[in-house]
């Protein structure tokens, strides 16, 4: 092998939780901020959500509209392609198959998108059956924006590049299309406990 | 803080204000890798001088400052940089202003100035949050003794000692004014520190009529490296 | 928390530019293919690593993406469609 340092050993596992990390990654305290961009600032007044592309009907939602459907507080652990995870994280937000109630399509594919210019793809089965949110709580106060506030999307069983920060919607795609850091190489799908970070994994 | 020195024979030598990036390997081949100014001079043959601030949180600071042994090999890639450098033959008048740690690279120059014995004018403005917090103090009054164009200006920000009567306030375009030449001298700016820090400094010096492209910058980051 | 603290510029992607080029990039300069603007590599806003899972390079006017690198263990992907021209300097005299 290469060059060893001396005395070095990097981030300990936790041996208890071991079995609750997926291959390679640590746990943390904080919550570290990843950004690609500047935080985008747009007012509430103006913010919108849209479910657009393969539609018959686009939909949308103000912000009091989107606050005004049911949403759920749920605990979940998050898991970032950078290896730091994070567990028992807690979120409050609406469940995106409660925007999609309704929506006929015959599309397999969404591209999130955000403020700011980001996207991120993801199969629709992945966003549905209670596997994601548009989430604007994080740990009982309203979502900061270095986080993604006012609204993230919350896909957990993801790598969390894939929970978008600053969601402004979904277009329902009928191929499957790159996103900002897929098309940069990150891996089209990114589950945690297969380890697909690059494509090619 | 601690000033971690290491001989490296065969340097091809580098120029005031590149970094290196230091890389640790565990035994299980995990990486981590960050980057350090060079403190020290050109002017010191294959001998590199890093200043290293400890952050809690840090993944790689940590073990350069309780770890690190005499005698240990230290794996880095360098010197890399190109557009946060000075050289003499650059000339001035050279700004030079440091936020905490962004002292490090500023550092470099002003030792290189030194080491050459050139008397081209120089100032340095540095803020730091107390008197115990300023990094490589009795060598800036040393040099600012020297009589040789260097004037060394402080800004203690949260705590000053008994009698101080220098700045006491964060760096601001009034103080940058009063320490730094008018643009109609076009000096050479070199501003370093946390990023809130260097963002604030810069914009602040273009406002007051500096050229842009004579005003360089070198963000640490939140906490400054 | 100050967002402009997630912020490092162009400086801290020298070492990983310098795989790719082979020559020091900071120094270099580009024009924004958004807004035109012309300025050093080493001063535009700089998005990386460990503060995203690349490096992504804006531009320091308008904040457009330059350039854009991803590396993981084995490969390097490069994308650079925010730029309409790049221009570099002969290497850097050390020594």
């Amino acid at each position: 092998m290469s060059f060893v340092t001396r005395g070095f050993r990097g981030r300990r596992r936790d041996q208890e939780l071991g079995a609750r990390l997926p291959p390679g990654q640590y746990l943390v305290d904080g919550f570290p901020v990843l950004s690609a961009g500047p935080t985008p600032r747009t007012p509430l007044s103006e913010w919108t959500f849209t479910i657009t592309g393969e539609v018959d009907q686009p939909k949308q939602w103000t912000w009091e509209e989107l606050r005004a459907l049911p949403s759920e507080t749920v605990t979940r652990d998050i898991h970032c392609v950078t290896k730091w995870s994070k567990l028992d994280t807690v979120w409050e937000g609406v469940s995106v198959d409660t925007l999609l109630a309704g929506v006929e399509t015959a599309a397999e594919y969404v591209m999130a998108f955000s403020d700011g210019g980001y996207t991120t793809n993801l199969p629709l089965e992945d966003v549905t059956g209670g596997k994601a949110w548009v989430a604007f709580a994080y740990d009982s106060e309203p979502l900061q924006p270095e986080h993604g506030g006012p609204a993230r999307l919350l896909v957990p069983h993801l790598y969390f590049w894939k929970s978008a920060k600053w969601v402004r919607g979904l277009r329902l795609m009928a191929e499957d299309a790159p996103g900002f850091w897929e098309t940069y190489g990150y891996h089209m799908y990114g589950d945690p406990w297969r380890e697909q970070r690059y494509s090619g994994d | 803080m601690r000033s971690v020195v290491l001989a490296v024979p065969e340097w091809p030598g580098h120029l005031a204000g590149q970094h290196v990036d230091v890389r640790l390997t565990a035994e299980d081949g995990y990486q981590a890798q960050r980057s350090y100014s060079i403190a020290s001079p050109p002017d010191d043959k294959e001998r590199l001088a890093l200043t290293v601030e400890r952050l809690d949180d840090g993944e790689v600071s940590p073990y350069l400052v309780d770890e690190l042994r005499p005698g240990d090999q230290l794996e880095f890639r360098g010197p890399i940089g190109g557009y946060f450098v000075w050289d003499v033959a650059q000339r001035g008048p050279l700004f030079l202003i440091a936020g905490g740690s962004g002292i490090c690279p500023l550092m470099a120059m002003i030792r290189h100035r030194a080491a050459v014995a050139d008397a081209v004018p120089a100032r340095l403005l540095y803020s730091s949050r107390s008197f115990a917090d300023v990094i490589y103090r009795e060598e800036l009054d040393r040099l600012a003794a020297g009589g040789d164009g260097l004037e060394v200006v402080h800004t203690l920000t949260r705590a000053q000692p008994e009698g101080w009567n220098g700045h006491s306030r964060r760096i601001d375009a009034k103080m940058l004014e009063e320490v730094g030449w008018a643009p109609a001298e076009r000096p050479l700016a070199f501003v370093c520190g946390p990023t809130p820090l260097v963002e604030a400094v810069a914009r602040a010096l273009v406002d007051l009529g500096h050229e842009a492209g004579r005003v360089k910058t070198e963000r640490f980051g939140p906490t400054g490296g | 928390m100050d967002e402009s603290q997630l912020r490092l510029d162009g400086n801290a992607a020298a070492g990983m530019l310098q795989e790719i080029f082979v020559q020091e990039m900071t120094a270099a300069r580009g024009a924004c293919a958004s807004c035109g603007r012309v300025a050093d590599m080493g001063a535009q806003h700089l998005y990386m690593y460990p503060h995203a899972p690349g490096a992504v390079l804006r531009c320091n006017g308008c904040e457009c993406v330059l350039m854009v690198v991803v590396r993981d263990g084995g490969r390097r992907r490069f994308g650079m469609q925010g730029l309409t021209w790049l221009e570099m300097r002969e290497p850097i005299q050390t020594g």
